[in-house]
């Protein structure tokens, strides 16, 4: 068992690039979500997997399998769509079997009057329909067999494009952003369906999403891609934690990371607005200070900054503040019982936890840190 | 905000009859055209099916249905019935396969969409009346160029449109001409309409060729625009006069008489209005029994709402 396999593919439209130079594993059984914001190529990328574009260079290879030439229909993929792609003149039942029908039946068998007469054709049938029965159940679907989509509301749709993905059993599953049409409750509550069916099926799934909120509950591993280009892969936990580019620590995260403009000095202190921050980098010059919000708090020396609101979230409070020195805002999340009211203008200070501190270059790479062994603030 | 200073200035009337009044008024114009060009006529036609009245007879006299009964024992008309199924049965289904077939043509070649489309309109646009004359010159026995075409071939070369063997054949094939451009646009039209995700849809459910993806997807999809365009197909089949009018005027021996020219023929040679009112009758009947076909009873099975 291979799952997917995707290998240096490029692909051009016009002059845009597309892709450049994708490469990408998702092992059998596993549930890989490829997130990025709209235009980054998410979408083209699983396209070509499928086998709906031609990619101008590179490999596709699944279930162990070299498929970039093959047709859609022989690459035994599955997949579901953002607009759900049903066939509106086919009832629940017919969309369903459509996979096992196309496949299953030679052309001949399904002509309308013919196919009930050839012999075979009524054991193929059965089976069929034994089929729709077992997928349709566990989505709640037994109920509606007969009706079109257009009689089904969004999410019930969402649900028929679910099972007939799963009918043939592939190799693997391919979504491209299937819930970005439900509202947000029925989002949350198929996140976890999804994730189900996923188990039970166990093929290689790849999930396109531009949701990092379902990127990083629903993925064993998460690819971030930007401009035509992964950045990183890597479980969820490490995307938050530990980014590989600017692009991602900044894309990753809500409320976005704080960025602070910082400069490494002679001896690799690092430095933001001469204020010494107790970190070390490798190599003198400008450096780009990241941190989450939760790993600010205020303190009696630190960051001089100025709040300027605080939200309350029930379970935690964010405070938006400026960074004195440059003006450059920044968010801590805090505890809801830590501080008093915090008022407009209020300057304070606001320390990190170095362990916690991530510093990127200025192309934006990640470099690595180091304690300083001097004292912070100072 | 006239219709506010209108009420400010008659105050009997409420805002909302006067926003009636208004619509009434915008109305008028397209009421007065529909009432005297298409209303009033239809109606005279019909008064008129039901008497002997014959231009510059005397004042005509109430017959019943002595029209209607006339109709079933004329031989002319029944030939003329018969001419115009035959032609309705050979124009309407080769002028939808063949729209339908070019505009999947035209919609799969990469470039010369626009080229193409407004190729095969052209016979929809032009005027038929001088088209058909361009046919006469085509389908002349001595001087036309199919016919030296054939003779250079060695085949046979009819009489096209002076045999009554052939010259219904050869009026259906300007007929398809007409209309198959106009079929065509109607099917692109449907076609552009079907969402592209269902050929991807397709393709990964296992649509190997184009026939699976027609089965499919495209088939189906273009079930509304089929209706449309099979019904209008039919109407503009079983309308056809202006070539027989010019090419043929019916003959030879009555080998292309049509409904349409026997109407006119009763109405405006024999001035047997009355008669000509009554297979007009006929002939609407059958019109609009197509549309309410279409309304009717098919809409519900190829909309999928």
């Amino acid at each position: 068992m291979g799952g997917i396999a995707v290998a240096g593919i490029g692909k051009r439209f016009g002059a845009t690039t597309a892709l450049a130079e994708v490469t990408l594993e998702v092992a059998a059984g596993e549930f890989v979500a490829l997130v990025g914001p709209s235009g980054c190529g998410k979408t083209t990328l699983m396209r070509i997997i499928a086998g709906i574009e031609r990619p101008d260079a590179g490999q596709v290879r699944i279930g162990a399998r070299d498929v970039t030439p093959l047709r859609p229909a022989d690459r035994d993929v599955a997949m579901v769509f953002q607009s759900y792609a049903l066939y509106p003149h086919l009832t629940v039942r017919q969309n369903i079997a459509v996979p096992l029908t196309m496949r299953g039946l030679p052309a001949w068998h399904r002509l309308p009057l013919a196919g009930a007469l050839l012999p075979g054709a009524r054991a193929a049938r059965a089976r069929i329909a034994q089929e729709v029965a077992r997928v349709a159940e566990p989505l709640g679907l037994s109920a509606l067999l007969d009706r079109r989509p257009a009689q089904l509301s969004g999410g019930q749709r969402q649900r028929v494009a679910l099972a007939r993905a799963v009918i043939r059993r592939p190799a693997a599953f391919l979504m491209d952003e299937p819930l970005s049409n439900l509202d947000a409750a029925l989002r949350v509550q198929t996140r976890r369906e999804i994730v189900e069916i996923h188990r039970r099926a166990g093929a290689a799934t790849l999930y396109v999403t531009h949701d990092q909120a379902e990127a990083l509950t629903m993925a064993d591993r998460v690819a971030v891609m930007l401009g035509g280009r992964i950045l990183q892969v890597a479980p969820p936990e490490a995307i938050y934690a530990d980014p590989v580019d600017l692009r991602v620590a900044a894309f990753i995260g809500s409320p976005r990371i704080n960025t602070l403009a910082a400069e490494a000095d002679a001896g690799g202190q690092v430095r933001v607005a001469g204020l010494a921050t107790g970190l070390r980098a490798r190599a003198p010059g400008p450096v780009t200070l990241a941190l989450r919000p939760e790993a600010l708090r205020p303190a009696a020396q630190g960051l001089p900054v100025a709040a300027e609101h605080v939200e309350f979230l029930g379970d935690g409070l964010l405070l938006h503040a400026r960074h004195l020195p440059d003006g450059a805002p920044l968010v801590a999340r805090l505890d809801p019982a830590s501080p008093g009211r915090v008022a407009p203008g209020e300057r304070l200070a606001l320390e990190f936890d170095p362990a916690r501190a991530l510093l990127f270059g200025a192309d934006g790479a990640r470099l690595p840190t180091a304690p300083a062994g001097v004292a912070a603030y100072a | 905000m006239s219709l506010a200073l209108g009420t400010a200035a008659r105050p009997r009337l409420s805002a909302g009859a006067m926003e009636a009044l208004a619509g009434w008024a915008l109305m008028l114009p397209a009421t007065i055209a529909f009432l005297a060009m298409l209303l009033l006529p239809t109606l005279a036609t019909v008064l008129l099916a039901f008497t002997d009245y014959e231009l510059g007879a005397a004042a005509p006299a109430w017959i019943g249905l002595a029209n209607f009964a006339d109709m079933l024992t004329d031989r002319g008309l029944r030939t003329s019935a018969r001419n115009t199924l035959a032609y309705v049965g050979i124009v309407a289904p080769a002028s939808v396969l063949g729209g339908l077939g070019l505009a999947l043509l035209v919609e799969a070649g990469a470039r010369g969409r626009a080229f193409f489309r407004a190729v095969f309109f052209l016979p929809v646009v032009s005027l038929s009346v001088a088209m058909a004359s361009a046919w006469q010159y085509l389908l002349h026995p001595t001087i036309g160029p199919l016919n030296a075409e054939l003779r250079a071939l060695g085949l046979p070369t009819p009489f096209w449109l002076s045999s009554s063997d052939t010259v219904l054949l050869s009026l259906a094939a300007i007929g398809i001409w007409e209309n198959i451009g106009f079929t065509m646009v109607l099917f692109m039209a449907g076609l552009t309409a079907i969402p592209r995700e269902l050929y991807a849809a397709a393709a990964v459910d296992g649509a190997r060729g184009a026939w699976d993806r027609f089965r499919l997807v495209t088939w189906p999809l273009l079930g509304p625009t089929t209706l449309f365009v099979v019904v209008i197909s039919l109407v503009r089949a079983l309308r056809v006069f202006d070539t027989v009018a010019v090419l043929t005027q019916g003959g030879p021996n009555k080998a292309s008489e049509v409904l349409l020219w026997t109407m006119y023929q009763e109405g405006f040679t024999y001035l047997r209005l009355g008669y000509s009112a009554a297979i007009t009758l006929v002939f609407l009947v059958v019109v609009l029994a197509l549309m309410a076909l279409q309304t009717r009873v098919l809409d519900r099975r190829v909309h999928y709402g």
